[in-house]
């Protein structure tokens, strides 16, 4: 059963993801506000895969992806960008500081779907 | 003497000629078998060549069939085939639907989760560059005391940068009067803003009454085009964002009026008596 933390500022984006995250096979969804939020959720929770947005207030995207890939407990988690950054230096920079994949928005479902299905099943989840 | 050597040569003739008789006999005998042979090695070989002509007329006829059932078979399988192509066409489209139909319900659901005005347009906004994909934008209202349209809500550029906008006037003005949505043919931007050259405007109306209109400026750099989703929430968007925020401005309005009818009660309660 993996669990997938969805971070994310927009209430109306965490609950596509959510929405979109049912259709994985006993998938759960555990949802966070910001970085700081996903630290806590991600100490709290076994995290098999992080969905993770880039502009959120208190602390953003890339920095949190900066903090779990030092994290020797979380390192390994696989990480999708959610973003509406859409420019290619974005998209390098965020995979340079550990990101696994980008997917700007606004999102097609399908793509999301494919995207997490293969990390997690590469994941071993 | 002689009687007797008549009568043994007689019987001696009667003998040959027996024997002779015999031998004839056994001669037509041995002649017949070899006829009867022939004829049954004849009948054999017939009996084996109508066996054979017999098991290849069988064999025949189970090729004919097979190659029937073969073809028919064929045929299945590329009926089966195109159907499977069609299911799986019909799934995909299925599949967009049931997305398309997620964004549209994601959306209402979160413009009619709230009564608070302010959050209102926070979602509204949201759903534009998050479902939309806009990166400049604003959200005006026709003002109740000039009559002209401001900006109650932006992205990408500040308020200040709108203007006041009269209503018949230019694409945005026209729209208001007109309640009709405009799209530029154009969808990309190569000039700076300018507050009265949207790419999209959206008229937000609660039935044939324009309260305001969403104008977009410019899409997100991945953003190329629209597709029919898109259509779709700028319609849900000219409904229910219209609704939404007209019934969130009422209830804060009332809410903000209770609030000092109270204050005024509360005064009038304190008041000491004299
Ligand atoms: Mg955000």
């Amino acid at each position: 059963m993996p669990n997938i933390l969805v971070v994310e500022d927009s209430p109306t984006m965490r609950q596509l993801i959510s929405f979109a995250m049912k259709r994985i096979s006993n998938s759960r969804v555990i949802e966070a506000t910001d970085g700081v939020d996903a630290l806590k959720k991600l100490s709290s929770d076994t995290i098999d895969l992080i969905l993770c947005d880039i502009n959120m207030p208190v602390m953003d995207g890339l920095k949190l992806v900066s903090l779990v890939r030092g994290n020797p407990t979380f390192k390994d988690i696989p990480i999708i960008m959610v973003t509406t950054e859409g420019a290619e230096e974005d998209r390098k920079r965020a995979i340079a500081i550990g990101a696994n994949a980008y997917l700007p928005k606004p999102i097609q479902t399908q793509e999301l779907i494919k995207m997490v299905n293969t990390y997690l099943g590469g994941s071993g989840s | 003497m002689v009687e007797k050597e008549t009568s043994y040569l007689n019987k001696a003739e009667e003998f040959i000629q027996m024997f002779k008789k015999g031998e004839e006999f056994t001669k037509d005998i041995l002649r017949e078998n070899e006829k009867l042979r022939f004829r049954v090695a004849q009948l054999e070989e017939t009996v084996e060549r109508s066996g054979d002509e017999a098991r290849t007329k069988l064999y025949d006829e189970r090729i004919r069939l097979l190659e029937l059932e073969l073809n028919s078979l064929k045929d299945k399988f590329i009926e089966v085939e195109e159907e499977n192509k069609d299911f799986a066409s019909k799934y995909l489209g299925v599949e967009e639907e049931n997305n398309n139909l997620a964004n549209l319900y994601v959306a209402s659901y979160q413009l009619h989760s709230t009564l608070d005005f302010s959050e209102v347009l926070r979602i509204v906004v949201e759903i534009v560059i998050n479902l939309i994909g806009a990166e400049q934008f604003a959200v005006m209202l026709i003002d109740d005391k000039t009559n002209d349209l401001i900006a109650v809500a932006t992205e990408g550029i500040h308020a200040s940068e709108t203007l006041r906008i009269k209503i018949g006037e230019g694409i945005i003005g026209r729209v208001t009067k007109e309640g009709e949505s405009y799209f530029a043919e154009d969808l990309s931007v190569m000039h700076d803003f300018n507050a009265f050259e949207p790419i999209v405007c959206i008229p937000l109306k609660i039935k044939e009454h324009v309260i305001g209109v969403i104008s977009i400026y410019k899409l997100l750099t991945q953003k190329s085009g629209f597709t029919n989703v898109d259509y779709e929430l700028f319609n849900l968007l000219a409904g229910h964002a219209a609704t939404a925020i007209f019934s969130s401005r009422l209830y804060t309005q009332s809410e903000r009026k209770l609030t000092t009818i109270q204050g005024f009660l509360d005064l009038l309660k304190d008041k000491p008596k004299r």
